[in-house]
């Protein structure tokens, strides 16, 4: 292994003070392990089970909106489900996904031997199954699990929640704690540990685009956990921080959670717009266009979501002024966005375009992601909210940009770097029928809920009037065919890992670009111990 | 320029960040069973348990990962870059801390600015008057809305008596660290030790004395954190301020000890240094209290 890792820094092993060696032997290596390759994987396989997991609630609330009536579920569990469902794929798939692609990538993309505090990386990875340990074992206690969906509104969440809600806190600090620790990871990262000549503006975007979610990170989880906090002291201590009996204001409440939701969900898909840009470039075989304005639209995208949670409660009843304020601020998130999706586009413009998997994703990417995009200008216009809030509308919305926004973006990540993780190519026709019946399936599933909403019919729901049936079963067997399309994603990485695919070259995508297609692949144990110069 | 790249230490394989792990889920787990025993009127020595075993594990990761990173220091093994990711760390922590304490802080300026007057019945939100006639809207809140569940306190804590010994105290400690830090700089040890030793007890005054202040409220005043949204706020933002001045202390006392050891030099001392910042954070967060919390 050792002359591996040394091949590639063999002119700079000056200053090299002692052999690197591999990874440690038997199962205590993913214990103890400090390598940021090893807890960049264990971080997506965690990701990938939680996924499954989550998916897993999704088809159980799918099956029973199949048709109307109470078929399978009761309205309890059904909340527990929609509930879980939500925190499982916020918290355990989407975020800890881009945190295993930084940690797998953003050392290799900036020439650093490893993360900055590379301990401290090892606790952030294992403090999640901890904490998604102490969230699902709450489904089995007396009373069951969370059953106020994932915003967890007061009084839903404290006066009227189970008594597993105490855990249900300490579940999301656990993870809260681990979000911090690995934010201030990929920021001491960035900052510090770039190779000599590689200057800010020139980052690759994906190493930019994760340097202003960590920002975000550390802005908005002390937040969450302040609200958690006030949470566990309502319930458990008599403080009144979301009780009017005593002072307090559950609209209180919404305000903290959203100041932390809605820069969360740019912590979400910030990171996806940097693969996605380096992505559609290498397919394109051409740059990207508008690079500086790229990371001046995701500065700006990310100073602007500290301004615009209250878009989220129109109707709970905000002054007129601030409705106004919040609806405005809002809709100009669409010009930074919009100039991110025309450099996209450009950068498709005249270029020698394949269709490998990443990029099929990444053009769906760019499409969907747009139109979870207009239905949230949709959504931003405080008077029309007024009529789609709470309803299937804002799950259509906020499913095409989750899905097709960080999901398809990890996916698209996940084919474009597993040359580099694995050492073989993975299955390429398998991989475009994974994509295909993906897109087909997230289509049928998210697209008639747009209809369901503009009709009328309300969320976490177990029933509904017979006028919504023929939508909810389209959307029910696309959600199973997506749903059941993972798999076959699972069976591709597998089959890719296990190396029965073809050698990839260091460079297997023609036109790539960036420091971590110079290391072979698979990338050894140990890269960049010596710094490469950057021109 | 190759010549002179200090290699970045990677540490080997470490067994702190599992022990931490099972450290901090064992505590939160039992903390939370604690919590939903106790308020089912079930017995909590279970919960107790699980809590004292994870604090258990938690006190000996600390001692044992610090100790790591402590001996790896002084070994050497640690370059101006490490040196510098230290510095990033640390300072962003305290960044996401300012932003825990926003959360409260912004939780008080909403209660006072909006929630409080509307439900007095300020612009279009009269209808608080149809479930609490008579309300009426005053900061400190000492009739809540229902006294039947938020029984009223029969006053709240001025802010010229210990509050104000408090900031002095305070601030003093923010500047008796900063000659500690000079004197380290200086190489001068027994400058150090006076002025640090100093900072210490500032820290210790400030901390009974809050404790007086807290046993004066609940004793005299029945100003508990069941008292409303006053006593929540009050008693949230200065506790949390005030947990944090003790783990500042602890902080303190663990330089105390490693400068009695003749640990850091004039030119490498980040322990001291993080110390030092944090202690200036807990000034000026309590600064910050003291005009919102105690005087407007």
């Amino acid at each position: 292994m050792s002359t591996v890792a040394d091949a590639h820094t063999s002119e700079h092993s000056l200053g090299q003070k002692h052999d690197h060696h591999g990874p440690a032997k038997g199962w205590t290596r993913w214990l103890f392990t400090t390598n940021h390759k090893d807890i960049g994987t264990m971080y997506l396989i965690f990701s990938f089970a939680m996924f499954l997991l989550g998916g897993t609630m999704a088809m159980v609330i799918r099956a029973e909106l199949f048709q109307p009536g109470l078929q399978i579920v009761q309205p309890e569990f059904f909340n527990q489900m929609t509930t879980m469902h939500g925190l499982i794929m916020v918290f355990g798939a989407v975020m800890p996904a881009f945190v295993g692609l930084a940690n797998w990538m953003l050392p290799l993309m900036v020439g650093a031997p490893d993360m900055a505090l590379p301990r401290m990386n090892n606790w952030s990875f294992w403090l999640l199954p901890c904490a998604f340990l102490i969230l699902v074992s709450t489904l089995f206690m007396d009373g069951g699990g969370p059953n106020f969906g994932w915003t967890f509104y007061a009084p839903l969440s404290t006066t009227y929640g189970p008594p597993s809600t105490t855990y249900f806190i300490f579940a999301l600090h656990i993870a809260g704690a681990s979000s911090i620790m690995g934010a201030i990871n990929v920021i001491a990262t960035i900052l510090n540990m770039r190779a000599p000549g590689m200057t800010l503006m020139k980052m690759p975007l994906f190493v930019w685009t994760w340097l202003i979610t960590a920002f975000l990170l550390l802005a908005v989880m002390p937040v969450l956990a302040g609200v958690l906090t006030m949470m566990l002291m309502d319930i458990n201590f008599g403080t009144s921080f979301f009780d009017a009996s005593g002072g307090g204001d559950p609209v209180l409440f919404q305000h903290i959670f959203w100041f932390f939701g809605h820069p969360e969900v740019y912590i979400m898909i910030l990171p996806a717009f940097g693969a996605i840009s380096h992505i559609i470039p290498a397919f394109s075989r051409k740059p990207l266009f508008g690079y500086a304005s790229m990371v001046y639209a995701v500065g700006a995208i990310a100073l602007l979501s500290f301004l615009v949670w209250a878009h989220h409660m129109f109707t709970v009843g905000i002054p007129i002024a601030g409705q106004l304020f919040f609806m405005y601020a809002t809709l100009l998130i669409a010009v930074p966005t919009g100039v991110k999706v025309f450099n996209w586009v450009a950068t498709m413009f005249r270029g020698s375009l394949t269709f490998e998997a990443p990029m099929l994703f990444a053009i769906a990417f760019v499409i969907l992601f747009t139109v979870g995009g207009f239905s949230g200008l949709m959504l931003a216009i405080a008077p029309a909210d007024f009529q789609y809030h709470d309803t299937y509308f804002v799950v259509a919305h906020f499913h095409y940009v989750l899905v097709p926004g960080a999901i398809f973006g990890i996916f698209a990540s996940a084919y474009f770097w597993l040359p580099k993780w694995t050492g073989y190519m993975y299955d390429e026709t398998l991989a475009k029928t994974h994509f295909w019946l993906s897109f087909v399936g997230m289509n049928l599933a998210f697209f008639p809920m747009h209809f369901l909403g503009l009709a009328g019919m309300p969320r976490r729901i177990p029933d509904y009037a017979l006028q919504f049936a023929d939508f909810n079963r389209v959307s029910s067997i696309g959600a199973f065919l997506f749903g059941a399309t993972q798999l076959l994603f699972l069976f591709i990485v597998v089959k890719c890992a296990r190396g029965s695919g073809e050698p990839a070259a260091a460079k297997p995508w023609d036109g790539a670009e960036g420091l971590e297609w110079t290391v072979p692949s698979p990338a050894p144990y140990h890269t960049f111990s010596t710094p490469p110069e950057v021109h | 320029m190759m010549s002179e790249h200090q290699e970045y230490y990677v540490p080997d394989q470490s067994k702190w960040p599992i022990i931490a792990t099972f450290g901090l889920g064992t505590t939160l787990f039992g903390a939370a069973t604690i919590m939903v025993d106790g308020g089912q009127g079930a017995s909590t020595s279970g919960g107790w348990m699980i809590f004292a075993a994870g604090l258990s594990l938690m006190a000996y990761m600390i001692f044992g990962w610090f100790g790591s990173v402590v001996r790896e220091s002084r070994a050497g093994l640690y370059s101006p870059q490490m040196d510098r990711s230290f510095r990033w760390g640390m300072s962003w922590f305290i960044f996401s801390e300012i932003m825990f304490f926003a959360a409260f802080f912004g939780a008080l300026f909403y209660a006072r600015v909006f929630a409080i007057p509307w439900l007095g019945g300020e612009g279009d939100r009269g209808s608080s008057n149809m479930l609490w006639e008579g309300f009426q809207a005053t900061w400190p809140l000492i009739n809540t809305p229902d006294p039947s569940l938020y029984p009223a306190p029969k006053g709240v804590i001025g802010p010229w008596g210990l509050p104000l010994i408090n900031t002095i105290l305070l601030v003093s400690s923010s500047f008796t660290i900063t000659v500690a830090h000079h004197a380290l700089r200086a190489g001068n040890r027994k400058k150090l030790k006076l002025w640090l030793s100093a900072t210490i007890v500032l820290a210790l005054v400030f901390v009974g004395l809050q404790a007086e202040e807290y046993m004066h409220a609940y004793q005299d005043l029945n100003l508990t954190l069941q008292s409303g949204i006053y006593g929540s706020t009050f008693f949230m933002l200065t506790g949390f301020h005030g947990a944090h001045v003790i783990l500042g202390t602890v902080m303190l006392i663990v330089m105390l000890m490693r400068v009695r050891k003749g640990h850091f030099t004039a030119d490498s001392h980040f322990g001291f240094e993080a110390t030092a910042w944090y202690w200036h954070f807990v000034d000026a967060v309590w600064l910050v209290l003291f005009v919102f919390v105690y005087v407007i």
